[in-house]
């Protein structure tokens, strides 16, 4: 079976986030662009399910600037087999992801999409679904236990309020990873030696038909109201007493 | 401007959540009808007739729709959604799992986990953990959005028993079946909905010591309990505990943070509770930073001495 896994290129996990002064967008400039983690683990899935024999070849997809050619070899070097980039410019939507995806889907007739459940810049949690619902798929998000019954069906245990619950879902199917599916592994310096060799192929909007017009207008991107720190209470009688006396919440 | 907000229910109850979708419909304008959708779901259909400002429910029944599956669901949304303005859903684990799936289907986009309403086709939504906040305008016929609950108050009261319209539920498309739904038993208030909130992070230690020395704590305040992404991975409680941008988020009158540090992640699903307590020993920890009150030292003294002092 062929595992598609589509990885996102976003402002690294440590990083705050902040606006541009002119509230056109986020500022990113000279900042470290790491793969989303929780596309970091649905790779860790698809190499388990290889590694495991249950697949036989993992192509990564990445969809945005030149850029992103560095996070999919980030991928080749975790265990991809191979990479496609969707070079375009521009913010892109997760209904464009997703419709990018599906025709790269259409081409590749992987068995299997895993993908992480959300992007941790737009936290969107959009683009799985959507490429589901797009190739006519099953879908199971928010997984933490996968696992496959042949190539037509899979067992997948999903986190949701209030405890799991496991589908079957008929193959081929999207997926979308939580984040305790798996402890993604780190890439080792052979790996990424090697990783430069591995194929990585390029392909645009138009070569695959899509139109990727945005749905929405940004109008503007600002900090939030600040929460104010308060004060530093020396014991548990004076933390009590301002719980009732002066926030009278208990 | 007719809206409809999709009710998340187990097919006994509805979800609080309705309510806090429904304020939000009402700050869009416009009358709002409730789907009520799922198998031997007639009381909640009935429930749903007696919210505040409803003007239809729309009820459909049927096997395939029993375990709230995303497909089957997003293809009746998608059948009906041409009908309304906008679609909502609270941006649960429910809503999130169909909404973009109907909006694909719909070919609009969607948006998710709105917290306020600029205007009828304008919003603002949290990005980046909440570091950022963010305020788009559609251009779809259709907006698709769901709803952050906290961020709007539960509507209430009730109305005049809105009528109650049948409709026929798609063919089930066979794509997936629930085998299994275990929930985690409480008989504490649910996170998202508590008005005190006791949560726990790695300097707990260890399950037996989140357990012993929160437990007693939740039951003196009547409260839910919830914890750091942390204190989820390392085993101390089970995942629909955690609180973050990747887990629940809760805005309770008091949120008491024990042990945790405060990553970014963590605070973006619990800084807008309205009191907020921080107990850590490390006096530079983050949470400090958003804490109204803040008590340095040895959780394992003061939780037992704050339990007997309540």
């Amino acid at each position: 079976m062929k595992i598609l896994v589509p990885v996102k290129r976003v402002l690294d996990y440590n990083i705050k986030a902040r606006p541009k002064a002119d509230g056109t967008g986020v500022e990113l400039a000279g900042l470290k662009m790491s793969m989303n983690p929780f596309d970091e683990i649905a790779m860790e899935a698809a190499l388990r399910l290889k590694e495991a024999g249950q697949a036989t070849e993992i192509v990564a997809v990445s969809c945005g600037p030149a850029a992103n050619q560095e996070t999919l070899r980030t991928a080749l070097a975790l265990g991809a087999d191979r990479a496609v980039l969707v070079q375009c410019e521009g913010e892109l939507e997760p209904l464009a992801v997703a419709k990018l995806l599906r025709a790269v889907t259409l081409r590749e007739q992987p068995g299997l999409v895993l993908c992480g459940k959300q992007a941790i810049d737009d936290d969107a949690n959009q683009t799985g679904q959507m490429l589901s619902a797009l190739m006519g798929w099953a879908q199971a998000t928010f997984a933490s236990r996968i696992e496959l019954q042949g190539a037509s069906e899979a067992l997948v245990t999903r986190e949701i309020d209030g405890g799991l619950e496991t589908l079957s879902i008929r193959l081929p199917a999207v997926i979308t990873t939580d984040l305790r599916l798996n402890e993604p592994r780190y890439a080792t310096l052979p790996n990424i030696m090697k990783a430069k060799k591995k194929p990585l192929d390029t392909l645009t909007p138009a070569d695959l038909g899509v139109d990727t017009a945005p749905h929405l207008k940004l109008v503007q991107v600002f900090e939030p109201p600040q929460r104010q720190g308060g004060i530093r209470v020396s014991d548990v009688a004076e933390l009590v007493g301002k719980l009732k006396n002066e926030a009278k919440v208990i | 401007m007719t809206l409809l907000v999709v009710a998340e229910h187990d097919n006994h109850n509805l979800k609080a959540s309705v309510r806090h979708v429904l304020t939000a419909a009402q700050a869009l304008g416009g009358e709002i009808h409730v789907l009520v959708a799922g198998c031997g779901c007639e009381a909640v259909a009935e429930a749903a007739r007696a919210l505040p400002g409803v003007a239809c429910v729309r009820w459909a029944e049927d096997a395939s729709l029993g375990d709230g599956g995303a497909e089957n669901l997003a293809l009746l949304v998608t059948r009906i959604a041409r009908e309304y303005s906008h679609v909502l859903a609270a941006a649960s684990a429910f809503g999130k799992n169909w909404a973009p799936r109907a909006a694909a289907q719909l070919d609009v986009a969607q948006i998710s986990d709105i917290v306020r309403v600029d205007a009828p086709d304008t919003f603002t939504r949290p990005i980046y953990a909440g570091s950022v906040w963010a305020t788009y305008r559609s251009t779809d016929p259709v907006k698709v959005i769901t709803v952050r609950p906290t961020a709007f108050d539960a509507a209430p009261g009730e109305g005049a028993p809105a009528p109650l319209e049948r409709l026929d539920a798609e063919p089930g498309s066979g794509l997936s079946s629930r085998k299994d739904l275990s929930l985690s038993p409480s008989e504490r208030p649910e996170l998202e909905s508590a008005r005190v909130v006791v949560s726990g992070g790695r300097g707990l230690g260890s399950g037996e010591r989140f357990k012993a020395l929160l437990e007693p704590l939740a039951d003196k305040l009547n409260a839910a309990l919830g914890a750091s992404r942390a204190a989820v991975d390392s085993g101390y409680v089970p995942n629909d505990y955690q609180v973050g941008q990747t887990g629940k988020v809760v805005a309770p009158d008091l949120y008491i943070a024990v042990g945790i540090s405060g990553a970014i992640q963590h605070l973006a699903g619990m800084k807008s509770s309205r009191v907020i307590v921080a107990i850590n020993k490390d006096p530079d920890a983050p949470i400090f930073s958003v804490a109204d009150y803040g008590l340095v030292g040895d959780l394992n003294e003061i939780v037992p001495q704050l339990t007997a002092a309540l």
